[in-house]
């Protein structure tokens, strides 16, 4: 790949044209005729554009696929099998498909999930195979589509046992642990978000119940408490990070607060955007390139918005978390707590030495092991921490009585 | 004739760079390249798996079942996971290290014994080296992903020269020599 200078063109300049921009009911149906004039020259252009290609090959099978699937048909049929290979699917290429279904004997549509493609061409009056042969559900692959069509697919070996499954877990020093842990302990019921926290979810802290889209779990968790009442009020929190927060989930806010519905909620404020790689959010202060930018202030935000209860705390403190907790549950009014601590990997942050097991203390009674830190481990019946992963944030020390996880601290 | 090479690990173990390494000198090479990752995992101890295909022409971004050549693993537990997806004569080239994973974490499996010498009992090619001592003895136990490229630079027919110029174009300067030293290790004497 060869990068070139960047090139931008000029802006167009802008003319006021209110038939044409604004969509009231009069502009809009005069408007229509020129959509679907739009629309016929599009499926001109489809037929001729150079997104959409014939591949001619062998004419005994003829492939109409489309994305991934066509690099999947090519690597099982090479030249042996003709392709119209779609690169824009909306709208259809007609012209192209009937012309293409001419010369092939059989007609095979492979596309993932929805048969957009298929039923398309069953429209069209043609004869094909898809969904009857091709699953509906998940991932394609080169093996699938050639057992689909009856030819041979490799096969490896495999052991004869059942391997442990090995999920993803939140990273050793993730400050969503200790609010999770909270939260699991004291039997509450979360409705969760997208994020690293969607992690959650996984055992053995098994702490989320719902996680749907962004910005849902404020939105669900007004719904739930209007719906279940006083009971849900008392023992039900949403979860959402800080960037999902920024993303969504301040509509759902304000209806929490204007309707004073009577719902906590939690920002699990990390400081960034974890899940996809650390990007900057509207409240770390700095842009997507790094640089200094307009920092929204969490707390004030909330207040703005009509809450009187907005409290931080350190989600490192288990006993500060659990208060927090109960006492924002049983207040009698919505509530904000933002459990507030940077991501873990962040490069500014700084770790502690790993923590040190004293051997003569430890009673292998793994209450360190509720949390679920993958830098902890049974080895001989006494804990073990995993020196390359431990950043001793010293949760685990909070859960033991015998105060055998020691700092590494000098 | 494409051939593949399927990088696996456990997140945050260091497969990105080696693929990427690996996907380096091959386009030097003037092969037709195409990796493709498994991403959002890559730093929270998940199972991982990555790419690597070669060839005149590659169309699938994806190796499957029975295609593997070569089978790069971090971990011998991921070295099992994925044995379904080697050829017959293909080659697995694993670090003998060990990670628990969360189920034997929370004691509810248990870490399979011996995962080496049953795929050699299955009749697989199994080349099986403690990477991450060796990492530790080039200066870093993060190195283990260029000690196993070291390894596996033994199967192909490029010059040490080329692999070390991968590292030089890809590794920040000062790691430079670290990785050299791990790489070296790695690809032991010829």
């Amino acid at each position: 790949m060869e990068t070139a200078e960047r090139i931008v063109p000029p802006a167009k300049t802008y003319e006021k044209n209110i038939a044409k921009y604004v969509m009231m009911p009069g502009n809009a149906i005069r408007r229509h005729p020129f959509v679907e004039d739009r629309m016929r020259r599009l499926q001109e252009y489809a037929d001729a554009c150079p997104f959409n290609r014939v591949e001619m090959g062998g004419t005994e099978i003829g492939i109409i696929t489309d994305s991934t699937s066509y690099m999947y048909a090519k690597e099982v049929f090479g030249d042996k099998a003709s392709i119209l290979k779609l690169g824009m699917i909306n709208p259809l290429p007609v012209s192209l498909i009937l012309d293409f279904a001419e010369k092939v004997d059989r007609l095979v549509v492979i596309e993932e999930l929805d048969p957009i493609i298929e039923n398309h061409c069953r429209q069209l009056g043609l004869e094909v195979s898809g969904k009857d042969v091709f699953p509906l559900l998940g991932e394609y692959s080169q093996n699938l589509i050639a057992e689909k069509l009856g030819l041979p697919v490799p096969q490896g070996v495999k052991l004869d046992e059942q391997l442990p499954v090995r999920p993803p877990v939140m990273c050793a020093g993730c400050p969503h642990r200790g609010m999770f842990y909270t939260l699991s302990k004291n039997k509450v019921t979360v409705l969760g978000d997208i994020g690293c926290y969607t992690l959650g979810a996984v055992a053995p802290l098994s702490a989320v119940d719902m996680t749907l889209c962004m910005g849902g779990s404020i939105s669900a968790t007004h719904g739930f408490n209007k719906a279940l009442g006083k009971e849900s009020e008392g023992k039900t929190v949403a979860v959402i990070g800080d960037s999902t927060f920024m993303h969504s989930g301040m509509t759902g806010l304000a209806n929490i607060a204007y309707n004073q519905s009577n719902s906590t909620v939690i920002i699990l404020d990390n400081s960034i955007t974890g899940m996809t790689g650390h990007q900057q959010n509207p409240t770390t202060g700095y842009n997507i390139k790094g640089d200094p930018a307009g920092k929204i202030d969490l707390e004030a935000l909330c207040r703005a918005m009509g809450f009187n209860r907005v409290r931080v705390v350190d989600p490192y403190d288990l006993a500060a978390c659990d208060t927090a907790v109960k006492e924002e549950l049983a207040a009698e009014e919505p509530s904000v707590i933002i459990s507030r601590r940077p991501c873990a990997l962040l490069k500014y942050v700084k770790h502690k030495k790993p923590l040190i097991v004293d051997q003569n203390k430890c009673v292998g009674c793994k209450s360190c092991m509720k949390i679920g830190c993958p830098a902890i481990s049974m080895k001989n019946g006494k804990a073990a921490i995993d020196n390359t992963l431990c950043v001793g944030c010293g949760v685990c020390q909070q859960l033991c009585k015998f105060g055998s996880l020691v700092s590494g601290e000098v | 004739m494409t051939k593949n090479v399927m990088i696996v690990g456990v997140g945050g173990q260091g497969s990105l760079l080696a693929s990427k390494m690996l996907g380096h000198i091959l386009l030097q090479e003037g092969y037709d390249v195409k990796v493709s990752e498994v991403h959002g995992m890559s730093q929270r101890g998940g199972s991982v798996v990555t790419y690597v295909r070669f060839g005149e022409k590659v169309y699938s971004p994806i190796i499957d079942k029975g295609e593997a050549d070569f089978i790069i693993s971090f971990e011998q537990l991921e070295a099992a996971r994925y044995l379904e997806y080697l050829k017959p004569d293909g080659r697995i080239v694993t670090n003998i290290q060990q990670i628990d994973p969360m189920p034997v974490i929370i004691g509810a499996a248990q870490y399979p014994e011996d995962l080496i010498g049953k795929m050699k009992a299955k009749g697989v090619n199994v080349d099986a080296m403690d990477c991450l001592s060796l990492a530790e003895q080039a200066g870093s136990s993060k190195a283990v992903n260029i000690v196993l490229m070291g390894r596996l630079s033994r199967y192909f027919d490029f010059t040490v020269e080329k692999w070390e110029q991968a590292i030089r174009d890809l590794v920040p300067a000062k790691f430079v020599e670290l990785n050299l030293k791990a790489f070296a290790l790695g690809r032991g004497e010829d």
